[in-house]
Parts: C-alpha cells; sequence; structure tokens
C-alpha cells in the first residue's frame, strides 16, 4: 500500500466518524460562531474576565519577578522584527540621536522625550515572564521608565481613560498600536523599557523603547513606540477595539489571560 | 415474599435533579472546552516544564509536521500520525498543517481570536456548575450516601473483589441498584475532586493577571509552562474517564443507564429485599 493511499484510507475512516453527531455538533458550533448574537454572548467572558481580576487583585500587585538564572537562553521573536515607516528607518540609520517620543492626547502639557532624556529619569530593573497568547513563554530582564512619570509630567487629564501606543511597525497594511487603562498605566512594573538583558533594546525586540505591561499578554506589549495617547474613548482609533490584534484577530483587550 | 411482587416492575431513585442537570450540562461543556482547548493548543502545538518554554527551547511534547508528513513526538519517542495529527486533510482536501483537524477544534477553521473567545466563556459556565455541583452534593448527601468510601470497603480484598467482577463484567452496585461499587466511587470522587478542580486551577495559573494576583499557583503546579503541561494531561485524562465512562454504560446496560440520567429513575425486576425501596 502506498503512502497516499493509507493517508486517504485513514482519512476516510475518520470523515465517515465525524459525519455522526460529531459532525453535526461541529456545523453547529461553526454556525454558532458565525452568529453576531452569539460572538458578542461569548464576548461577556473578556468583561467577565477584567471585572474579577480587577477584583481579586490590588491595583499595585507586581506581576512574579525572577532571578538572572531564569532567563531564557535565547528569547523568541516575534511579530514585527523592525518598525517599517521611512522615519523609523533612518533612525535606525542614525542610531536614535534624533528620535522622541511624543506625549499627548488628553494632556495638559504635551511632552517630548529623547532616550537620553528617557535614561535620565528614575528607572526600574525587572526580570519577567512575557506569554505569547499563542502560549509560549520567555523569561528576560527588562530595563526601563516607568511610564506613570510620563503621564505625571504631562499632567494626564482626569477625563482620560486609557492610554494609547502608537508603534513605527505596520502589520501587513495596518499600523501596529495598543492601548491600556489607567490601573495597568500607573502600575509600577508598566515601564517604556529601553533595555533588555543589560544591553540597549535589540531592533527586533522594539528599539528604542517598548511597553511591559507585566499583567498582560503579549500582544499588547507594543515595540517600537513613537507615541503615547491619553484618550477617553478607544473608538476613535484604527477598527475601534483598542488595539491590533484586537482590531484584526478578534482577540481581548484585556489580555490578562 | 409473593410471587406478584417479585414479578413487579419497581422503581429505584438513582440520581439527583442536581446531578442530572450537571452532568447533562457537563456533557456539552466539557466536549466544548476540549474542542476550542484543542484550537488554541494549535497555535503552540509543543508542551514545556518549568516557567518558559518557546520555540527556542526543548519541548517534551510536540505534534508538527515536516511539511509531508505530520508526527508526534514525546521525549526522543516520535509516531507518524499523518492524516490525524500534525498534516491532515480539511474537508476540502486542502492540506492543513495543523496539530489538531479541524473535525477535532472548534471554530473547524483555525482561528485563535475565536477559540479563546469559546474556551473562556464556557470556562465560566464549567467553573461556576462544578463549585455549584460540589456545595450541593455535600449538603444533599450525595457525597455522604453515595461516593463516600464506607470503612468496609477500605480494603485489599474488597478492591481486588471488585476489580474481578469488572473483569467479568459483573457490574455489582451498577446500573441495576442503588448504590456505586467501589471502583465507581474512586473513579467519580478523582474526577469531581481532583481532575476537574485541577483543569480550572491549571488553567487559571496560564493567566499572566492571576500570577500577579494568586503566585502561589506557580510554586503549585511548577511554574506557567508546567501548568500548561499538566492541563493537557488532565485533559487526556478527562478524555480516558469519559471513553471507559462510556464502555462502561454499554457494557452494564445503556439504556436503563441513560433513562436513569434522564428520569432520575432506574427500573427493574424486584428481588426480595428491594422491600422498602419503593418511593
Amino acid at each position: 500500500m502506498t503512502d497516499d493511499s493509507k493517508f486517504l484510507r485513514r482519512r476516510d475512516i475518520l470523515r465517515a466518524a465525524t459525519l455522526g453527531s460529531g459532525g453535526l455538533m461541529l456545523s453547529g458550533c461553526d454556525a454558532l460562531n458565525g452568529s453576531a448574537s452569539f460572538r458578542s454572548a461569548l464576548r461577556t467572558a473578556e468583561n467577565l474576565n477584567y471585572a474579577t481580576h480587577r477584583a481579586l487583585t490590588d491595583r499595585a500587585k507586581l506581576a512574579p519577578e525572577f532571578a538572572l538564572s531564569d532567563i531564557s537562553p535565547v528569547f523568541k521573536t516575534n511579530g514585527s522584527l523592525s518598525g517599517t515607516s521611512a522615519e523609523y528607518l533612518a533612525h535606525i540609520q542614525n542610531n536614535f540621536a534624533d528620535w522622541r517620543v511624543r506625549v499627548d492626547g488628553m494632556v495638559a502639557k504635551p511632552m517630548e522625550y529623547g532616550l537620553d532624556a528617557l535614561k535620565a529619569m528614575p528607572a526600574r530593573t525587572q526580570i519577567t515572564r512575557h506569554d505569547c497568547v499563542e502560549g509560549w513563554s520567555a523569561i528576560a530582564q527588562w530595563q526601563g521608565t516607568p511610564l506613570r512619570f510620563l503621564l505625571k509630567a504631562a499632567r494626564l487629564s482626569p477625563r482620560a481613560k486609557y492610554i494609547v501606543f502608537h508603534c513605527a511597525d505596520t502589520y501587513g497594511a495596518r499600523p501596529y498600536y495598543e492601548s491600556i487603562d489607567l490601573i495597568d498605566a500607573f502600575h509600577p512594573q508598566t515601564i517604556l523599557a529601553w533595555g533588555m538583558n543589560g544591553e540597549n533594546l535589540p531592533v527586533k525586540y522594539g528599539a528604542p523603547i517598548r511597553l511591559r505591561v507585566e499583567r498582560q499578554l503579549g500582544y499588547k506589549q507594543a515595540k517600537f513606540v513613537m507615541r503615547i495617547e491619553a484618550t477617553d474613548d478607544l473608538s476613535k482609533f484604527h477598527g475601534g477595539k483598542g488595539g491590533y490584534w484586537e482590531d484584526v484577530g478578534d482577540y481581548e483587550w484585556y489580555a490578562g489571560i | 415474599m409473593d410471587a406478584t411482587q417479585s414479578l413487579t416492575d419497581i422503581v429505584v431513585k438513582r440520581h439527583h435533579i442536581f446531578t442530572r442537570i450537571w452532568h447533562w450540562l457537563n456533557a456539552v461543556v466539557a466536549t466544548i472546552l476540549l474542542m476550542s482547548g484543542l484550537s488554541i493548543f494549535n497555535a503552540h502545538p509543543q508542551l514545556y516544564w518549568g516557567d518558559f518554554g518557546s520555540r527556542e527551547d526543548y519541548a517534551w511534547l510536540q505534534i508538527d509536521d515536516t511539511r509531508t508528513t505530520g508526527f508526534v513526538r514525546v521525549g526522543e519517542a516520535r509516531v507518524e500520525t499523518t492524516g490525524v495529527l500534525g498534516l491532515s486533510l480539511d474537508a476540502n482536501d486542502n492540506v492543513r498543517r495543523l496539530a489538531f483537524p479541524g473535525w477535532a477544534t472548534i471554530p473547524t477553521s483555525y482561528s485563535l481570536g475565536a477559540a479563546r473567545r469559546w474556551h473562556f466563556a464556557f470556562a465560566w459556565i464549567f467553573a461556576v456548575g462544578l463549585t455549584v455541583f460540589m456545595g450541593l452534593s455535600l449538603i444533599n448527601g450525595h457525597v455522604r450516601k453515595d461516593l463516600h468510601v464506607r470503612r468496609s470497603e477500605w480494603s485489599l480484598a474488597s478492591i481486588w473483589g471488585d476489580i474481578k467482577n469488572h473483569a467479568r463484567l459483573r457490574f455489582d452496585g451498577s446500573h441495576g441498584a442503588s448504590s456505586y461499587n467501589i471502583l465507581q466511587k474512586f473513579s467519580y470522587i478523582g474526577v469531581i475532586f481532583v481532575v476537574l478542580p485541577m483543569m480550572i486551577l491549571t488553567g487559571i495559573t496560564m493567566s499572566p493577571a492571576m500570577n500577579a494576583a494568586w503566585p502561589w499557583l506557580l510554586d503549585i503546579f511548577g511554574g506557567r509552562q508546567s501548568a500548561r503541561s499538566l492541563h493537557f494531561i488532565t485533559a487526556s485524562a478527562m478524555v480516558a474517564f469519559v471513553v471507559i465512562h462510556l464502555i462502561m454504560v454499554l457494557l452494564s446496560g445503556p439504556v436503563s443507564g441513560v433513562r436513569s440520567m434522564i428520569s432520575g429513575y432506574t427500573g427493574r425486576r424486584a428481588k426480595p429485599d428491594d422491600v422498602g425501596n419503593v418511593p
């Protein structure tokens, strides 16, 4: 018997098996999956997770931190491996000497920081675990400026509810962006990391700065951050769901699980 | 005992209404959790021990493909699984390079976002259902009367006797009677109080937010990637339990078994010692 016919026979047996109740159930689930109201019912789980996590956790409770010896030998790269805009590519050539990150939106005093200015501020160093939504994890040491110092310096409006991070990379044709609530924005471990494992943050990991928001999954850890914008309404950005993967892949905006 | 009475069909109350509702709810919910879980697994079909693990690290389990063949690797042992695991054809005969094929996953075509939505919504139903069932079973006497292993049963002779009965396909105390045999008690207690809570706790341990809230979960299970491995292993144990459970129902009288789990009652010919059992 050739490999092909073996392959086909196995497939036919399985197909016959699924023609029974399993097949009916599957097509039923796919039909439900296509129904807008059912999908919106499933989405209530995200709100339930968000509310439960916030109720169970002190707003300043830290994500677990690790020892130097726990660091992953190779930290897997994922997502965009470089910013894509012409402006960003010029910054790489120039070693980010003229790069500035802007803090604006619903703030009383919009600010701009170069890399040296950020590094001159009080920094935090943390060894944390990065958890991809796909299921893998990697541990690294991150060094950076706590986001709350920038938000305080810019005098965040009391009406602001979210912080949006605009990035220099596009994924497909769409610009990458992410957003978090103010509890995570003011969390002590939420930093704009410019150092990784004792070196300047490499380009493939998000140079010159990437967001670390340690109680959420990897797709929230925006790389190549160019602009930080305070807002009270996420619906006006791109697809309106608060982040690239939220818009494109129906990932949860609250990525605590 | 006269002849007419011994020929009368009598009815025995077997399952409390809460047990029956929970049983059928779980039949649906656990199936959805398994199938959406396999879909999530497809996003990264490797398992590790410890805190971290990615394509850069050694995986103790891998379900993958070489573009022409599908395979499962456990440690150093590798089995070809083309057509089912790693590499398979979908309903339109397109080659799919997925760990678990579409017929085993929700949704059928790969979508991590949708699979997560299904999984977390039904995980809430599952967790609340289990908690309520556990509480009610402690209160309504299900645990004390039906699942509690009595002192007289705690002997090697009684356990061995029950194993021999199962081997002979004689299910003493099974669907014909009102009490469970000792192997049934062990498996039901194991599933309700060990395996199902393990599913929920290992699942929660994979949440970075819950790692901040309850860091002791990581200590219990040995890190996030260990918890992910244990989640998969425990789910496999659940599948094994359901397969054995279904075989036992088939061997011990599927009609009366299913009927009693729907109506709560089982009917059978009376025996002399049944007197007083009639509700």
